[in-house]
């Protein structure tokens, strides 16, 4: 083949090149750019809402004078009760998955299961955790109930994630410390996860940042939509008398705002949506930020 | 199996004209077979191990030496399926690795194992070599600082680290990581000590370093090295085992298998005609 013809041939087959460039700007711009104008329009509709007062007042009549104080204290407990339970099941599950079990068929139909789980539909959990937990368990229609709810359906989030990230551990560092008369648990405890941790440490923020925003299973179990007091501090009453309050999370405020005929109240929607997509945000970049400086010091 | 019957096997195996200078087995491997699944990838196997001598195992790729090597220290047992036949029997207690009743955690307490590619944890030099001792419960901070120096003044490492002691592993060159390992092998005083192709990732001047640290080791430890390189085999061993196909072809005193082997499939490997 000539030089000349070869040059040609080259410029043919490189078109596939440039074609699927195209095609691969286009479909991320649809995406980034459908968030960015969403982000974009609420933020213009509700940054001027945002200051001192809406942070510190309860929900109101008067869409002047209604806050996000509840809300937002109610989805933060609602997250640490989530945390709090989902974090070490998950971790655990995960780590016997990968370390403990044996690999066979009841493994296999565990961990299909699983996979299976992060698909379901939230409100299959709200309707689980209403008879379950409010029900059955009587935690009524409070903090602890919505916590176990949302850490129900991020367990299987933070399952894969653990495992996952346990599996990028080379076998040679396992050898390693086998090889030095280690036990199960000292391998455990000392190499897999120490080293997942970063891993974990996103799967679980990922799980949290999506939990932040779950509105249907909040509202089967039964979540206020108005509610103008704070859950007992646990300094005033009994330590764990916070769990058991009536409370509202951030999505179901907006969600009642946005029901509401009043256009200040679509503003003040707009801000708390605002303050919601940015403590994901948040949640997020806290993820990356951890990641980076976990896995600085793990290199094999 | 009997005492004499053990003295014969020896007999067996080691010229006898090199009896007079034969040293005591540190370890005796009886009729090993072993099996991944339904595969023999070894058959038969026995040999002697001489205590304070190095021993090494070489044949072509698949042959099933580092297989070997790796029942040593049970390492086999971390994955389902594999099956081992026949015993490994170490003296001076006569325990068999094998048998059922004996935990491989006590094993490889006892039999340490340095891996083909250097495999520091991802922790500070210092805590790469106390981790056999942490293992084990050692808590007296300072003896953990007394053997972790020993070890790697030992593995000849000591002075290129000694100041960095608390840096991360992985700063270290290849050839330094290998050292770094052998020390976490040593720190725990192993009786028997496993090199599964200790060089095969390193450059000839590690190479070469790693030669002579195993040279000197030898005053202390028992060594079992496997090499895909005859003239390491050649350099650093004083006896080698030649493997074909899961089998013990010839086991001999190093220097006069590989200058008169016994047998033709011997000489032709490592004449080079094959493999």
């Amino acid at each position: 083949m000539k030089p000349t013809e070869l040059r040609r041939q080259i410029r043919r087959r490189k078109r596939w090149d440039v074609i699927f460039t195209v095609v691969g700007i286009v479909a991320l711009m649809i995406g980034v750019l459908t968030f960015a104008a969403l982000f974009a329009d609420m933020a213009i509709k509700g940054v001027g809402r945002l200051d001192w007062d809406f942070f510190t007042s309860f929900p109101s009549r008067r869409p002047g004078q209604a806050g996000i104080l509840s809300a937002w204290v109610g989805s933060t407990l609602v997250m640490v009760v989530t945390a709090v339970v989902a974090v070490p099941l998950g971790i655990a599950a995960g780590v016997y998955l990968e370390e403990y079990a044996r690999k066979n068929w009841v493994t296999d139909l565990i961990e299909i299961n699983i996979t299976n789980l992060a698909g379901v539909p939230s409100i299959v959990y709200g309707l689980l955790a209403l008879g379950l937990f409010v029900y059955q368990f009587g935690l009524g229609q409070s903090i602890l109930s919505a916590g176990l709810t949302l850490a129900l359906l991020i367990l299987p989030v933070v399952i894969v994630a653990t495992r996952e990230a346990i599996r990028s551990i080379p076998q040679i560092i396992r050898e390693g410390s086998y090889g030095c008369g280690a036990t199960q648990w000292q391998t455990v405890r000392y190499h897999i996860l120490p080293y997942s941790s970063a891993g974990i440490l996103t799967g679980v923020i990922i799980g949290m940042a999506r939990a932040i925003g779950e509105t249907a299973p909040i509202i089967t179990i039964g979540a206020l939509t108005f509610i103008a007091f704070l859950p007992p501090s646990p300094l005033s009453a009994g330590p764990f008398d916070w769990l058991f309050s009536p409370f509202t999370v951030m999505p179901i405020q907006m969600f009642n705002w946005t029901s509401r005929p009043e256009a200040a109240f679509q503003v003040n929607a707009a801000a708390a949506g605002f303050v919601l997509v940015v403590m994901t945000l948040a949640m997020n970049g806290a993820a990356i930020y951890l990641r980076y400086r976990l896995r600085r010091n793990i290199k094999w | 199996m009997s005492a004499p019957d053990t003295l014969m096997k020896t007999e067996l195996l080691m010229p006898q004209e090199k009896a007079v200078a034969a040293p005591a087995p540190k370890a005796e491997v009886d009729d090993l077979s072993f099996y991944y699944g339904d595969f023999k990838a070894l058959k038969g196997i026995s040999m002697p191990v001489y205590e304070r001598k190095v021993t090494a195992l070489i044949g072509p790729s698949g042959c099933g030496k580092s297989t070997f090597l790796r029942c040593f220290n049970r390492m086999h047992d971390l994955y389902p399926g594999n099956r081992y036949e026949g015993r490994i029997v170490l003296h001076p207690d006569d325990t068999d690795l094998l048998a059922r009743g004996v935990d491989p955690i006590e094993v490889r307490m006892r039999i340490g194992m340095v891996f083909q590619k250097p495999n520091p944890f991802p922790k500070t030099i210092f805590e790469n070599v106390a981790y056999g001792l942490r293992v084990r419960g050692e808590s007296s901070r300072r003896r953990i600082e007394d053997k972790v120096e020993q070890a790697l003044d030992d593995a000849a490492l000591l002075d290129e680290v000694k100041d960095r002691m608390h840096e991360p592993a992985y700063n270290l060159s290849g050839g330094q990581q290998q050292r770094l390992c052998i020390a976490r092998a040593l720190a725990t005083d192993p009786e028997l000590l496993l090199f599964d192709e200790p060089t095969s990732a390193l450059d000839p001047i590690a190479t070469a370093s790693i030669e002579e640290l195993i040279h000197d080791l030898k005053q202390r430890v028992t060594i079992l090295i496997v090499t895909h390189n005859m003239q390491q085999a050649a350099r650093v061993s004083d006896f080698t085992a030649y493997m074909y196909l899961g089998e013990m072809v010839e086991f001999g005193v190093t220097d006069e298998l590989f200058i008169k082997p016994k047998k033709k499939q011997t000489e032709d490997y490592i004449t080079g005609r094959f493999g």
